[in-house]
C-alpha cells in the first residue's frame, strides 16, 4: 500500500524535478545574452574604474574633487528632479481625465499619449530643435503676442533640453498614473462627497493619498530615466548642459580617458540602481501595481 | 455640485492643453517635410517633395535605412523568441534563485544607455563585431528582451494555466500544449512586445553611434550625426516616414488586442 505511494510521490517529484530543469532550459538563453553583452562589459566597466597599471581609487577621488564632474552631477540631479516635478504637474490632469471620461473619449487620450510615446525619440528631440529655434514657430508666437521684441535664445541652453525633455518623458509619467486612477473605486469618492466632504477635501484626503502608488512609480521612472538621457541633452543643449551621460562618452570619444569614463559609469548606475531599490523597499504598493 | 463640475471642467481643459503639447511636436514634422525651403522655416513657404527625393535618390540614406530594417527586424524576431520562452518559464518558476533571473532580464531597461554603449563597445572590439551586421542585431535584441519579458508575462497572468494542464492531462506534450493553447491566447502580449522591440530598435541611436560603422550605419545614427552638424531637411521626410511606422504599428498592435478581445467575447 505504501510503497506504490511512495513510487508515485519520488516519480512525481522527478518530473517537478525535470520539468524545474526544462524551465531554466527555457530561460538560458536570454539570461546568457544579458549576462555575456551586458553583465560582462559592466564587470568589465567595474574592474577597469579601479585598476590602472595597479589597484587604484584615483578615478573616483577625482569624481569627487574635480568641479566639473561634481557640477555635471549636481545638474544632472536637479534636472531629473526638475523632470519628475514637471511631468507630474502635466501627466495628473491627463491621467485624471482619461480615468475618468467614457470609454470613447479615453480611447482617444490614451491615444494621443501612446503615439508620441511610441514615436522616435530622435524624431521628437529634432522636432524641438526646429520648433524653439531662433526663427521657430514658438519664437514668432512669442513675438506676435508681444511678449518679447528679439528672439529668445530657447535651444542650446538649458531651456530647450528641459521642454524637450519633458515632451519626451511625459508618458512615462501618465501610463503609471492611469494604471493607479483607474483602480480607485468611484464609490469611495462618491461616499467622500456624500459624507460632506467638498470636492478638494476629497481630493486632497482621499483621492490623492489613493492615486499615490501611481505618483511614486511615474516619478521614479521619470526620474531614473532622466539620470541616463543622452541623445536630446546632446542635440538641444549646445554642450552647454553637460549631463552625466555626456560626461562618459566625451571621456571616451575626445579625450581616451577610460578610467575615468568607467568610474562615472559605475557610479551613475550605482545611483540608478539604489533608487529603484529603495523605492521598492519604501513604496512596494506601487510596484505591485504593475505586477499584478 | 456646481463647484465639482467646474473643478472637473478645469482639469479637463488642462488635459487638453497638455495633450496638445503631447501632439502637436510629433504631427508638426509631416508639414515641414513638404517645405520647399532650404532652410527649417515652419509654416513652409511652398510645397515641394524636394526632400523626399532627396532622400530616395541618395545612396547613403537607402544603404543606412537597409540596415536599420534589418537591424530591428532580426533584432524583434530574437527577441520575441527568447523573450517569450524566458517569460513562459518564469511564470512557472517560483525559487528566490528565478526572481534573481527576472532582475537581471530587466537590466537591459535599467542601465543607462550610454553605458551600456560604452559597455559593447569593449566588448566588441575585443570580438571583432564592430561595425557589423551580427553585433548591432545582438545588441538590439539584447535591449528587446526586456520589452518582450514584461508584456508576455503581463499576459501570462490573465491566462489561466490549468487549461494547459488539461490539455497535457489529455495527452498533449508541454510543447504542443503551449502551441495550441497558450500561444494562441496571449499572442496578442507576443505582438505588442516584439512591436515595441521593433520600434526600439529601429529608434536605438547611442549604442549605434558607439557600434555602428563602415557600411553599417543605422539610419539613427546617420541622423544623429546630420542634426549635430548642420539641420539638413532630408532628416524632416525621414522622420515623418519614421513617425508614420510607428503609428501604423500602434494600429496594428491595437488592432490584435481588439481582435482578441472579441474572439475572446
Amino acid at each position: 500500500m505504501i510503497a506504490p505511494l511512495a513510487k508515485a510521490q519520488t516519480s512525481l517529484r522527478d518530473s517537478g524535478r525535470s520539468e524545474e530543469l526544462l524551465f531554466w532550459l527555457l530561460l538560458a538563453p536570454a539570461l546568457l545574452m544579458v549576462a555575456a553583452l551586458l553583465l560582462a562589459p559592466l564587470t568589465w566597466l567595474a574592474l577597469q574604474s579601479v585598476w590602472e597599471n595597479g589597484f587604484t581609487l584615483e578615478n573616483y577621488r577625482r569624481l569627487v574633487v574635480e568641479p566639473l564632474y561634481a557640477r555635471s552631477f549636481a545638474l544632472t540631479f536637479r534636472l531629473s528632479l526638475e523632470m519628475s516635478a514637471v511631468t507630474l504637474l502635466l501627466g495628473y490632469p491627463v491621467a485624471y481625465a482619461a480615468a475618468h471620461l467614457s470609454s470613447r473619449w479615453r480611447v482617444l487620450v490614451l491615444g494621443l499619449v501612446v503615439v508620441p510615446f511610441w514615436t522616435s525619440v530622435l524624431v521628437r528631440s529634432y522636432a524641438w530643435l526646429v520648433l524653439l529655434q531662433r526663427t521657430g514657430v514658438v519664437n514668432k508666437m512669442l513675438q506676435a503676442l508681444g511678449l518679447t521684441n528679439a528672439p529668445v535664445m530657447l535651444v542650446n541652453n538649458e531651456i530647450g533640453v528641459t521642454i524637450a525633455m519633458a515632451h519626451i518623458l511625459l508618458p512615462f509619467m501618465v501610463l503609471p498614473l492611469f494604471a493607479a486612477m483607474e483602480k480607485i473605486p468611484e464609490e469611495l469618492i462618491r461616499a467622500a462627497a456624500s459624507l460632506g466632504g467638498g470636492p478638494l477635501y476629497t481630493f486632497r484626503r482621499v483621492y490623492l493619498p489613493l492615486s499615490m502608488p501611481g505618483v511614486i512609480a511615474g516619478s521614479v521612472l521619470v526620474f531614473v530615466l532622466s539620470l541616463g538621457f543622452y541623445v536630446t541633452p546632446e542635440l538641444l543643449g549646445g554642450g552647454r548642459t553637460l549631463l552625466v551621460s555626456m560626461l562618459i562618452s566625451r571621456n571616451i570619444q575626445l579625450y581616451d580617458h577610460w578610467g575615468a569614463a568607467s568610474a562615472i559609469s559605475v557610479a551613475l548606475l550605482a545611483c540608478v540602481l539604489a533608487i529603484l531599490a529603495l523605492a521598492r523597499t519604501l513604496a512596494p504598493s506601487a510596484w505591485s501595481a504593475e505586477d499584478r | 455640485m456646481r463647484r465639482l463640475a467646474s473643478g472637473t471642467l478645469a482639469i479637463h481643459a488642462c488635459a487638453a492643453i497638455v495633450l496638445l503639447f503631447l501632439i502637436l511636436p510629433v504631427l508638426v514634422i509631416v508639414p515641414m517635410s513638404f517645405s520647399s525651403a532650404r532652410f527649417l522655416t515652419f509654416p513652409p513657404p511652398d510645397v515641394s517633395l524636394r526632400w523626399y527625393r532627396a532622400y530616395f535618390g541618395s545612396p547613403a540614406w537607402l544603404q543606412a535605412t537597409r540596415v536599420s530594417l534589418i537591424v530591428a527586424t532580426s533584432a524583434a524576431v530574437a527577441a520575441g523568441l527568447l523573450g517569450t520562452a524566458a517569460a513562459y518559464a518564469l511564470s512557472h518558476l517560483r525559487s528566490r534563485l528565478a526572481r534573481a533571473a527576472e532582475l537581471v532580464l530587466m537590466l537591459p531597461i535599467v542601465t543607462p544607455i550610454i553605458i551600456v554603449a560604452v559597455g559593447l563597445f569593449m566588448v566588441y572590439a575585443k570580438l571583432g563585431l564592430l561595425a557589423s551586421l551580427p553585433g548591432l542585431i545582438l545588441a538590439n535584441a539584447m535591449l528587446g528582451v526586456p520589452l518582450v519579458v514584461t508584456t508576455v508575462s503581463a499576459g501570462l497572468r490573465k491566462f489561466d494555466k490549468t487549461q494547459e494542464m488539461v490539455a497535457r492531462s489529455l495527452g498533449m506534450n508541454r510543447f504542443r500544449a503551449f502551441l495550441s493553447v497558450t500561444a494562441p491566447q496571449i499572442r496578442p502580449s507576443i505582438i505588442t512586445g516584439v512591436l515595441f522591440a521593433f520600434v526600439s530598435a529601429l529608434d536605438e541611436t547611442v549604442v549605434a553611434l558607439f557600434i555602428a560603422g563602415g557600411d553599417n550605419q543605422t539610419l539613427t545614427k546617420r541622423m544623429f550625426e546630420a542634426l549635430r552638424d548642420e539641420i539638413d531637411p532630408t532628416i524632416a521626410s525621414i522622420s515623418s516616414l519614421l513617425t508614420a511606422v510607428s503609428l501604423l504599428l500602434v494600429l496594428l498592435g491595437a488592432l490584435s488586442r481588439r481582435k482578441a478581445t472579441v474572439t475572446l467575447d
